[in-house]
């Protein structure tokens, strides 16, 4: 089974603007596509004859605060255990509407990653179970991992910026 | 029992005759609080590794009368909170503190206990002196059992000194108002 396999399928099942921003990296295919075809496509990779990518190793999300329209992203690593074989596909959502849509009715481990998504990015995975915060305390009002918000915490006052050089 | 090492506690200073001794209640009721001081351990992360090495046989904190931990609260006299606290633990921190009986006393283990140490972060919280007021201030990252130690004796030193009435004194009270205890 070639990396060129499955794009190759995934062209013909969803047409050739499916799928860009190929790249291959350490031998895993990596390839973008749009926020609608994820559910589809992951459903087509799971259920494909040959491939059978049924084991989501990971779901993140990540923030380009510069790609305007498409701030927001999250990050698919499925898993071929019968071939074994990696694939990592990518989604892009403007960052005022992060609405992506969930895979837990494929994946029951995406609970809790796409929870964690939220958390972080404040990414919203529309039709998922319980889609709140897993990791950070639930009073916390924003989600710390986009770069608007500082690393540190914004309480410590000990810390003057002319002793760290700043 | 001439040649035996174990060296007890020195009296407080007092009136001594036959068959009697007599001294002020403050300072028996410290030697008695001094010296038989339970801790509760609240460890999170490699502080309590340390303290597991104190409270062991090589460094022993049994010989400053406290080798009787008391994980639960209610019977403890010391919260021993060793290493780093998210924002998410700090209420659980706080409820440990507010279940212990007076007189209470807190050590604070460690940089990340004391203030965040190097996990200047959104989620944790920088010194556990937010939520709860503390006694004394162990720094290190982690601590020698050796500073844990001296850091126990000091609140020994407190336990020994400080007026039995303390706790009722106006400024503690304002002092637990500050942090929304009581």
């Amino acid at each position: 089974m070639e990396n060129q396999q499955i794009t190759d399928a995934l062209q013909a099942q969803f047409g050739a603007d499916a799928v860009y921003g190929v790249t291959e990296s350490h031998g895993i295919l990596q390839f973008t596509t749009g926020v609608d075809n994820i559910v589809p496509m992951l459903h087509f990779l799971y259920a494909h004859p040959e491939f059978k990518f049924q084991f989501l190793t990971d779901l993140a999300g990540i923030h380009f605060p510069d790609a305007k329209g498409q701030e927001l992203g999250v990050i698919y690593h499925v898993h071929s255990l019968e071939n074994n074989v990696r694939l990592m596909i990518k989604a892009y959502a403007p960052i005022d509407a992060p609405h992506f849509p969930t895979i837990t009715g494929l994946y029951a481990a995406a609970n809790w990653m796409e929870r964690e998504a939220f958390d972080f990015y404040g990414i919203l995975f529309d039709g998922h179970p319980n889609l709140t915060r897993i990791l950070n305390m639930d009073e916390m009002d924003y989600h710390p991992m986009r770069k608007e918000y500082p690393l540190e915490d914004a309480t410590r006052h000990d810390k003057i910026d002319e002793l760290f050089g700043r | 029992m001439s040649n035996s090492t174990v060296q007890v506690a020195e009296a407080p200073p007092g009136v001594e005759g036959a068959g009697f001794f007599a001294t002020s209640l403050d300072n028996l009721v410290g030697l008695a609080r001094a010296n038989s001081l339970w801790p509760l351990p609240f460890a999170t992360s490699c502080c309590g590794i340390e303290f597991m090495s104190t409270m062991a046989s090589h460094y022993d904190i049994g010989r400053f009368g406290a080798e009787r931990l008391s994980f639960s609260a209610r019977q403890a006299d010391v919260l021993m909170v060793m290493g780093t606290i998210s924002k998410k633990m700090a209420p659980v921190v706080k409820q440990v503190y507010l279940q212990m009986a007076e007189p209470r006393w807190v050590l604070s283990v460690g940089a990340c206990a004391c203030s965040g140490g190097i996990f200047d972060t959104y989620s944790v919280l920088q010194g556990i002196d937010r939520i709860i007021p503390v006694d004394v201030y162990v720094p290190g990252c982690p601590p020698r059992p050796e500073q844990i130690l001296d850091g126990f004796m000091q609140i020994q030193e407190l336990a020994k000194n400080e007026s039995t009435r303390r706790r009722n004194e106006p400024e503690y009270k304002a002092l637990l108002a500050s942090y929304g205890i009581e």
